[in-house]
């Protein structure tokens, strides 16, 4: 079991035209052919104006709704550049796509209020925007992540970093654990899908044994998060905050990534998740390690 | 995007917020001109630039010279314009460099009843706008939210619809106004939430709003800054940019495509990845170091990019280490490494230089590195690379 994504998903690419749609999608085709060998996993992808062609292989539809009526997608991963990023979300939603996986970095904080305001009413669920995607290992890949870093496992992984992702997978790995889902939700202000709703589907996944959650300075997420596991999740969990050092009010690579007004510092943050019993790594080198101790703690 | 008060109320005045009768000065002579085409007893002389705290700010050249003052003649408008204009303001948000001063807004003077507290952001809450209001004004509103969070007012707003107008009444009765004021402060109100869409803002602040004796509203004192990521689609906003105001390394590096962050420490960081690069000044405070910067080469890092932040880097006197952290995904570390060598051979890398790399092509990536000859310190993990960085400060 997993997480998101699971034999069922068919991924389509909005933006496969694109160099970094084109190369990401060849990634997690590679990915998928050599996991599950003969199964369709990445159908095809989007790029209005080109529909009818076909690029290394994928058909390329001229918009998503066409896509799903084609290729039976029920997934999409979004490489559209800013300006028209949120747009093309909206598309994938109206065209019934279940899980919308949005990688593009810098869309209009504003834009994305509007995407938030109009899928209130959507069954759709969106990842990111500027995030990695998810991945399932051995299952599928959805995003930019390097898969083999990624080992098959029982910890669910929630981070709003990319590197840091995979700094935690190799970690993981170096200890001989893997996980079930790794989801990365962005570093954005306003994002699709924040860490309690991942918590809860990592708390009712029965293969997921235990959580590392990695957050940075900036909002309370990290911090609404803390409440939800202490009145929520019964399994081990463990965290990372990134920024301890970050000075106030000046954004750290991520739009979302500030420490504005004296608050969303990790200092802040590290003390509610270690108040709601989750074992808080100091060192980012020691993120594999405090989900040992996690579960070690719970036995 | 930061902009300064006096632009940012030329914007407010053309979307038909209240702001003050003033005029713009250059020059001492100017201000005493705009003193008199005021034609007011009283004028307020203040100095334009992008961090608060002016009015309690003194200069370096004239420690008893303040940012913002009252003056009541042409005489003093201009004396005191000739004292600011040039010279460097230090608050307590410029850091002790201060801000030099280069602009000066000559203001009529308010006959204030009331100071009240507007401002506007992006609530990550409700994800999307919010008006935030209190009765507080003139105070800094942090201080106010941490003491007495009941001063506080929020009110998010619909993105699509803006601040509905019974919105801004119950906000303007919560203020407790009366009389005339609620009905000024339903248009401000409104017309300033409508700015904020209509311009990508990621903040405005009006702190005071004066409620005048006469019960009319005007914008005290205004801050504006722009969401960076929506500037494609406000190419009229670009020349309000003052670059001045600005770190030049973190200008220079924008231009770049780089993500840089200049720190008062000694230890320079080159990293991939945002949340990596956080990490990597974190885990260097944690071996008992200082970084320097937090920079992201982002996940092309070619060698131009290396190059360039390299450049950036060691422009910093501070930096007497470098601590290069590389985790290679999909870019493999061979070609990080290949990047590394190059930009090392271009600038001439004199100080400890370590670097720690993982990922793809690792393997390759460390013989060409021990190939090289070059005194480059490898470290085998992360803790080592930072202890070593730190390390590499004493020898």
């Amino acid at each position: 079991m997993s997480i998101l994504v699971d034999k069922n998903t068919k991924i389509i690419c909005q933006g496969i035209t694109g160099k970094s749609g084109l190369f990401h999608s060849q990634q997690c085709r590679a990915y998928a052919k050599e996991h599950r060998p003969g199964e369709d996993v990445f159908v095809g992808g989007c790029t209005p104006g080109k529909g009818g062609t076909e690029i290394d292989g994928f058909p390329v539809f001229n918009t998503v709704e066409q896509a799903v009526q084609k290729t039976g997608a029920n997934c999409s991963l979004i490489f559209v550049p800013p300006p028209f990023a949120a747009d093309a979300i909206l598309e994938a939603a109206d065209a019934g796509i279940g899980l919308i996986v949005c990688i593009t970095e810098g869309i209009p904080v504003l834009d994305m209020a509007r995407v938030k305001r109009a899928m209130v009413k959507s069954t759709s669920r969106l990842i990111g925007p500027n995030c990695p995607g998810i991945i399932t290992p051995g299952v599928a890949k959805i995003g930019i992540m390097p898969g083999y870093i990624h080992k098959i496992g029982s910890v669910g992984l929630i981070s709003k970093s990319g590197t840091l992702t995979y700094e935690a997978s190799w970690q993981l790995g170096n200890i001989g654990m893997g996980q079930t889902t790794a989801v990365g939700i962005g570093g954005d202000p306003i994002i699709g899908t924040t860490y309690i709703e991942l918590l809860a589907m990592f708390e009712a996944d029965p293969k997921t044994e235990s959580i590392l959650m990695i957050g940075e300075i900036g909002g309370n997420a990290e911090i609404q998060a803390a409440e939800y596991i202490k009145s929520h999740v019964t399994k081990p969990v463990a965290a990372f905050i990134a920024g301890a050092t970050a000075p106030p009010g000046k954004r750290m690579g991520h739009a979302g990534a500030i420490i504005s007004g004296g608050s969303g510092t990790a200092s802040e943050k590290q003390a509610a998740l270690e108040a709601a019993g989750v074992v808080v790594a100091q060192s980012p080198a020691d993120m594999g390690t405090a989900v040992k101790k996690a579960i070690e703690k719970r036995k | 995007m930061k902009i300064h008060e006096y632009q940012a109320k030329q914007l407010l005045s053309a979307a038909g917020v209240k702001v003050p009768r003033n005029v713009v000065a250059k020059t001492a002579a100017e201000a005493a001109e705009g003193y008199t085409k005021l034609g007011g007893e009283i004028a307020v002389v203040k100095s334009q630039i992008h961090a608060g705290g002016r009015g309690k700010g003194t200069f370096k050249q004239y420690p008893e010279q303040r940012g913002v003052v009252l003056v009541k003649s042409a005489e003093a408008a201009k004396d005191n314009a000739s004292r600011m204009l040039g010279s460097t303001l230090v608050t307590i948000q410029t850091g002790p460099e201060g801000k030099l001063v280069s602009t000066v807004l000559i203001e009529e003077g308010l006959k204030i009843a009331r100071e009240l507290y507007l401002g506007v952001v992006v609530d990550r809450e409700s994800g999307g706008p919010i008006l935030i209001a209190s009765t507080e004004g003139g105070m800094d509103i942090e201080v106010v939210a941490h003491k007495t969070p009941e001063k506080i007012l929020r009110e998010p707003f619909d993105v699509e619809a803006g601040l509905r107008p019974f919105q801004a009444r119950n906000i303007a009765y919560r203020l407790g106004l009366e009389g005339p004021s609620i009905r000024a402060a339903e248009k401000m109100l409104t017309q300033l939430c409508k700015f904020f869409i209509d311009h990508d803002c990621s903040m405005v602040e009006i702190n005071p709003l004066v409620v005048t004796a006469e019960g009319d509203l005007v914008v005290g004192d205004a801050k504006v800054a722009f969401d960076d990521n929506a500037m494609f689609r406000h190419q009229d906003l670009l020349p309000f940019r003052d670059l001045s105001e600005e770190e030049p390394m973190e200008v220079q590096a924008q231009a770049s495509g780089l993500s840089y962050v200049k720190l008062d420490g000694n230890i320079g960081c080159l990293v991939n990845g945002a949340g990596l690069a956080m990490s990597t000044m974190d885990i260097i405070k944690y071996h008992g170091g200082f970084p320097a910067n937090f920079l992201d080469v982002g996940g092309g890092a070619n060698v131009d990019q290396v190059t360039e932040a390299f450049r950036i880097i060691l422009a910093d006197p501070n930096v007497k280490a470098v601590l290069v952290n590389i985790f290679g995904g999909i870019m493999k570390c061979d070609t990080i490494v290949t990047a590394l060598l190059t930009a090392y051979d271009k600038i001439g890398i004199k100080v400890p230089l370590v670097v720690r790399l993982e990922g793809t092509n690792v393997d390759l990536a460390r013989k060409m590195l021990a190939e090289s000859g070059k005194p480059i310190i490898v470290g085998t993990d992360l803790t080592d690379a930072a202890q070593k960085a730190v390390k590499s400060l004493g020898a």
